[in-house]
């Protein structure tokens, strides 16, 4: 098989805790990413899910490098990025990019769009030929959807599903292999959503771009997703393809998220099973000893709450870190 | 997608007969803003009766919590102020009560829980105070007795330990067990109503579900109405009875859930359903986005609201509004294209 466009192993990206009064001295540490293995191929999608807190961003975040990991190796299109300064990331900022949730929040609201979706291009010195690059602004806005006389408008001018368009636009001008999308569609109004999703879909299509597509709605992560990882406190529970993942869930927490999401029609609601999983994600501060789920696994048993179960390779490319699972398979 | 419509299993309807607890006629809320006033809920009608959850759906802007804030009569004055309308509660007209009168009804015979329980907590109170707080001031009973129940009310809500959290502060409590607090406090004085307004958005999924059934189990327990405002489809299918869904301030389609979902009658809502992705769904098909923008109340079209958005209109539709109309028993629509 090629080698994957993205590879992680066993990241770790640990944030200190600091106390002290006088003194600032690390009294702790916020495991948010603990192990994290994972690899993505040139033009699939990666859903990464999980309740808010379970390091999804942090993730993102330490493969774009904007943070320093503080252990494991990260390889993007065959290079070990993992100990690379600014200087040595700089060309590989045109092959990976990152959307973000708030695409306002984003966005300098004193630049017009023309200029926010150009800057990269004028960063990485590939604005020289004014004519060039101006059709290539308005490429870049129909491409996403955009009209291009919209150039000379700013940001606020824009509703919420065109901001993020302007986003996407940013994203694809240095036309990456990879796009990190951190909840890109969360903060859409659920008419405006389909759009975006839409875009990213038609995106891949067209340029053979690769995602690790980060959300936590479970029913857009399913639809946009080849495989889905499941993290839970810092940590990837199970990894399967779409398919295997929705229909044969094999870790409680999995199960315990399916079902959680309500399907949009009563008749199907009626009629499910509803085994609500209690109690909420424990601090990240001091994660539960063992499998960190077993404070709420409803099949926790002795060796779930000492040993932390390893991920298993179940075939098929699921695999599935669970104690209970090892027992019975 | 077709399957016959089974009769409500909730017998909430014409079974349970007599007249609607709350029955909200042509209600208009406006607000003046820097660019012109904003009918923010314009006409809205429907009813609501005891032991039923009705859903309020509709996206951002629509007007589903200036909704809940007239019913309560909550709305800022300035910049808005309830034009028109009837809110008959019991009975009785709200809009005709005095500030005292409201104030007696509020937190006691209607209650409403909101979507940041942070903002709607005291972080310098203890949680069993807060919860206890409808209790000492709607029925006058002694802060000694108010704190042992608020204990049972945090039992009643599930909270682990009650007798601990009773002392507890805001901040020491999840976003969970803050929400469990505010229902807590909801259900002191037994309300005959209870407004959620987006209760779960600010939370994660596993624990939304906890949130919803217990919310719930409490009001049907309890025979209480529950007014659920939400934005999301799901929800609405798993707990309504029966189903408003707004647009641009209007309500565009109302009808019992079941009967929505089967058989969605205005563009509006058939789009909505269609671009939702489904956990059960089909993911080779493409979503079928809603086109165009969404509304902006200060430059609403003379027409339909959602004319400019949708597949279907014609010139009659951009040019004269249309009222709600029955389309078969409890099933209302607004569209010129349904008659
Ligand atoms: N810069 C930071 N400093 C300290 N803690 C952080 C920082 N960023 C994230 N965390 C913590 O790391 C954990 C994972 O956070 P995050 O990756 O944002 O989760 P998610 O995106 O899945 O919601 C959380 O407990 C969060 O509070
Ligand atoms: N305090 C306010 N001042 C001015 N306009 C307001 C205010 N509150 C609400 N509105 C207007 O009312 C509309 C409906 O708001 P709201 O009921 O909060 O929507 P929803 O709850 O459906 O998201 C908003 O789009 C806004 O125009
Ligand atoms: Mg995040
Ligand atoms: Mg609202």
């Amino acid at each position: 098989m090629a080698e994957p466009l993205l590879r992680v192993d066993d990241l770790k990206v640990h944030f200190p805790i600091e106390g002290g009064m006088l003194l600032r001295k690390q009294v702790g540490s916020i495991r948010a990413v603990d192990g994290v293995s994972l690899t993505v191929n040139r033009g699939e999608t990666l859903g990464l899910v999980g309740e808010s807190g379970c390091g999804k961003s942090t993730t993102g975040l330490a493969i774009m490098r904007m943070l320093t990991p503080t252990g494991g190796r990260i390889a993007f299109e065959g290079q070990d990025i993992t100990a690379y300064d600014k200087a040595q990331m700089r060309p590989l900022r045109r092959r990976m990019q990152m959307v973000y949730q708030d695409p306002y929040g984003s966005l300098n609201p004193r630049m017009k769009v023309r200029d926010l979706i150009g800057e990269p291009l004028v960063v990485h010195g590939l604005a020289s030929d004014r004519r060039a690059y101006e059709d290539k602004i308005a490429s870049l806005m129909r491409t996403v959807g955009l009209l291009p006389a919209m150039a000379d408008r700013y940001p606020h001018e824009f509703s919420g599903g065109q901001r993020q368009r302007i986003g996407i636009a940013r994203a694809l001008a240095l036309e990456p292999s990879l796009i990190i999308c951190d909840e890109p569609v969360s903060a859409l109004d659920v008419s405006i959503q389909a759009q975006v999703v839409n875009v990213f879909v038609d995106l891949q299509q067209r340029l053979g771009l690769a995602y690790v597509f980060i959300a936590h709605d479970l029913a857009v992560v399913r639809h946009v997703s080849d495989r889905i990882a499941v993290m839970y406190l810092g940590r990837i529970v199970e990894i399967a393809k779409r398919d295997t993942l929705y229909r044969s869930p094999q870790h409680p927490y999995t199960q315990a998220l399916l079902a959680a999401v309500p399907v949009a029609d009563p008749v199907v609601e009626a009629s499910r099973s509803r085994a609500i999983v209690s109690g909420e994600v424990p601090s990240a501060t001091k994660p539960p000893p063992g499998c960190a789920f077993h404070t709420r696994c409803p099949h926790a048993f002795a060796r779930c709450r000492t040993e932390l179960p390893a991920l298993r390779d179940l075939g098929d490319g699921q695999a599935v870190a669970c104690h209970l699972d090892e027992a019975n398979g | 997608m077709n399957a016959p419509v089974k009769p409500e299993l909730s017998g909430t309807d014409e079974a349970r007969g007599g007249a609607p607890l709350l029955s909200v006629r042509d209600l208009v809320t406006r607000f003046r803003t820097d660019r012109g006033a904003v009918t923010a809920v314009d006409h809205v009608s429907f009813d609501v009766r005891a032991g039923e959850t009705l859903a309020i759906v509709g996206e951002s802007g629509s007007g589903k919590s200036v909704t809940a804030l007239s019913i309560l009569r909550l709305i800022p004055d300035p910049p808005g102020s309830i034009e028109s309308g009837q809110i008959l509660f019991d009975g009785q007209d709200l809009l005709g009560l005095s500030e005292a009168e409201i104030r007696a009804v509020r937190g006691n015979r209607i209650a409403m829980i909101f979507q940041e329980p942070m903002s709607s907590l005291n972080p310098a109170l203890t949680v069993g105070m807060q919860v206890g707080e409808p209790i000492h001031q709607h029925r006058g009973a002694p802060w000694a007795k108010v704190l042992r129940q608020a204990r049972d009310l945090l039992g009643r809500v599930r909270m682990s330990d009650p007798d601990a959290r009773v002392g507890a502060y805001p901040h020491q409590f999840s976003g969970g067990m803050r929400q469990r607090a505010m229902i807590a406090m909801a259900l002191a004085c037994d309300p005959q109503l209870i407004i959620a307004d987006e209760p779960t958005t600010a939370l994660d999924v596993t624990v939304q579900a906890q949130i919803l059934d217990l919310l719930q189990d409490l009001a049907k327990r309890a025979n209480s109405a529950l007014i659920l405002i939400t934005h999301d489809l799901g929800v609405v299918a798993r707990y309504a009875d029966r189903v408003v869904v707004m647009y641009a301030g209007r309500v565009v389609e109302t009808a019992p859930a079941r009967e929505l979902y089967a058989r969605p009658r205005h563009p509006y809502t058939r789009g909505l359903m269609a671009s939702v992705p489904r956990l059960d769904g089909d993911t080779a098909k493409r979503l079928v986005p809603i086109e165009g923008q969404p509304p902006d109340l200060s430059a609403l079209p003379p027409g339909c609201a959602f004319a400019p958005r949708c597949q279907e209109a014609t010139e009659t539709c951009r040019l004269s509004r249309p009222p709600l109309r029955a389309v078969g028993t409890r099933h209302q629509v607004a569209c010129t294209l349904e008659n």
